[in-house]
């Protein structure tokens, strides 16, 4: 009796219940709706821009002939140097933080610290770059510079997923690796790492597709926008990348380059799709395989 | 862990063992190195900051830094007020949460509490995916395709206006609420939800009276996460917003933020050393100040949720 009175008292509870699950529905729809607008939009403008010249080509004042050579090269460059540094650095500070370091303050401090690290806007890594790489490692402009930059970027999302992987890890399997007289080492090696593997290469190529599509810090590093050169010294060269050159001619007023810049862009979406999708094929090959 | 020490020892006391005992404590030395790294970034990003914005402020007043309302530090005469900059980064902020909290809240509700899981399956990716356009794209995006559109819509629209970048940005910073609050709205136990629902109450009550409230803390952290972002975002926003430092809260006009002021003089040949080379790490610094505090409480209500339901 009470239900029915509390219903009666609110006619329109059901239909506004009804209303707002449409409300939320209409979000959702929203939010997918607006990646494919992007997409739509991209191809739709740079697709006659795409030619095989146009990736072949060095960047020019003349929208017909420029081309997106030098920076797709300088961010293949950029992804080595960033992979070399980051990869290795990352894993290895997510296994000490995992398998090493005792519950203590020290690591709680340095968790908190990546966590932090991982929310602090790229330009600021940049600037970071500016002052210790250019100027007082006196690397200059370089690709070692601009790509030590971006493994800062993405050295706290490295360590988080690995250490996410390494933590999905049953404990059994130490303590089983353990009792058979394992080393620490020979059960991180043994053990761990080839369970963990696909999570954290899932890890390290999100990050790496990351590092591909910022542009921020190496503006201000000094990654260069006319570069008519593929760089031959890694130490002293000048560089370019794919999202330099999108930046730079998004930024030109004439509607030429806007095409231009759609051009690029899906050379861009299309190196970080590919990523991606190894991500996915890594995960879900290598994810199956292991039962316990 | 005793145990495994009293292994290593075992293992150790074989005189043949020696050297996988030195090799384990290298690869230890090792490993610890690659975690102090992340200590020294840090203190990297503070010691640059810092000393760089001391010699800043030895010829500018910090008084005159944070109270000035003129920012022109490239002209003639120079002003090193930050406000202009500070009000900039505020639109930006603020008209893309504007944008970005009704839209990703009621996705994220609609994920949780609402969507069948295939439809959760497929949504879910197709976030991830927009989450990792990058920024330059949205810049373009906001160049190209909407700002175009609002001065169609809006005629006094300059060129280059907040607008544009507020749109742009608030779908960039969107995917960041709707993953994490998703995630907690999710973990709110299903007890409550079937007591909601044992009292009579409606789906909509059971969602806006029980669950958002009960997830409110964590929602709270997802949108300050997502304005940290969107204070820090910076390629779309130098395409889209213009380079003309103002006071204003107009979302038509030029403006500037304080990261697409960094990117103009990084732009320039501005040599190292000079004053106006340094105005870039005090401004450097205040965005990190400002988006660490907004990080340091995201992740410290995101601790206590995950205390309450663990």
């Amino acid at each position: 009796m009470k239900l029915h009175a509390h219903s009666k008292s609110r006619p329109y509870a059901k239909f506004a219940s009804t209303c707002f699950a449409v409300m939320c529905g209409f979000c959702t729809v929203l939010s997918v709706l607006v990646l494919l607008v992007v997409l739509w939009n991209i191809f739709s403008y740079g697709w006659s821009a795409l030619s095989w010249n146009f990736v072949t080509s060095w960047p020019s004042r003349f929208p017909a002939k420029s081309g997106i050579w030098s920076a797709l090269i300088g961010s293949l460059y950029l992804i080595g140097v960033t992979a070399v540094v980051s990869v290795p650095v990352g894993v290895g500070a997510a296994i000490y933080l995992e398998e090493y370091a005792p519950p203590s303050r020290w690591r709680t401090l340095v968790q908190v610290n990546i966590a932090n690290l991982a929310g602090v806007p790229s330009i600021v890594y940049g600037i970071l770059g500016l002052g210790l790489f250019v100027r007082m490692m006196h690397l200059n402009r370089s690709v070692i510079a601009g790509g030590l930059t971006l493994s800062l970027v993405v050295l706290p999302i490295i360590i988080l997923s690995a250490q996410e992987s390494l933590r999905a890890v049953p404990s059994t399997i130490r303590q089983a690796s353990y009792a058979l007289g394992a080393t620490r080492w020979q059960t991180i090696w043994h053990q761990l790492l080839p369970v963990a593997l696909p999570g954290i290469l899932t890890g390290v190529i999100l990050s790496l597709s990351r590092a591909l599509g910022e542009a921020a810090p190496l503006v201000v590093v000094g990654a260069a926008t006319f570069v008519a050169f593929t760089p031959e010294n890694l130490m002293t060269d000048e560089f370019s990348a794919l999202p330099i050159q999108i930046f730079n001619w998004t930024e030109q007023p004439q509607k030429d380059f806007h095409q231009l810049a759609a051009a690029g862009i899906i050379v861009l979406l299309v190196v970080l799709i590919s990523m991606n999708a190894l991500a996915i094929i890594l995960r879900q090959r290598f994810g199956k395989k292991v039962k316990w | 862990m005793p145990q495994i020490a009293a292994t290593e020892v075992l293992i150790a006391s074989r005189g043949r063992c020696n050297l996988r005992t030195v090799f384990e404590g290298i690869l230890h030395a090792v490993l610890l190195a690659c975690a102090v790294v992340s200590i020294i970034t840090t203190v990297g990003i503070v010691l640059v900051l810092l000393l760089e914005s001391l010699q800043f402020f030895r010829d500018v007043s910090v008084w005159e830094f944070l109270t000035g309302t003129k920012w022109s530090p490239l002209l003639k005469p120079q002003h090193f007020g930050i406000l202009p900059l500070f009000c900039g980064t505020f639109l930006v902020a603020a008209g893309s949460s504007v944008i970005a909290i009704p839209i990703g809240l009621g996705t994220a509700i609609f994920l949780s509490e609402y969507a069948p899981p295939v439809v959760r399956d497929i949504v879910k990716p197709l976030l991830e995916v927009l989450a990792g356009i990058p920024s330059v794209v949205f810049g373009y995006l906001a160049v190209v395709f909407v700002s175009p559109i609002i001065k169609e819509l809006f005629p006094s629209a300059e060129v280059f206006n907040a607008a544009s970048a507020c749109i742009v940005v608030g779908f960039m910073i969107l995917p960041t609420i709707v993953s994490l609050s998703e995630d907690v709205l999710r973990s709110v136990p299903r007890s409550l939800r079937e007591a909601a629902y044992a009292l009579g109450a409606t789906k909509l009550d059971v969602t806006v009276g029980v669950v958002v409230p009960a997830a409110m803390s964590g929602i709270m952290a997802s949108f300050l996460l997502a304005i940290a972002r969107a204070v820090g975002e910076t390629m779309a926003v130098t395409l889209a917003a213009g380079a003309t430092p103002k006071l204003t809260l107009s979302f038509f006009e030029s403006i500037q933020t304080m990261t697409a002021y960094i990117v103009q003089v990084s732009q320039g040949d501005t040599p190292a050393g000079t004053l106006e080379y340094r105005t870039i790490f005090a401004v450097g610094l205040t965005l990190f100040i400002f988006t660490l505090s907004l990080n340091v409480v995201a992740q410290w209500i995101l601790n206590r949720v995950r205390e309450k339901y663990e």
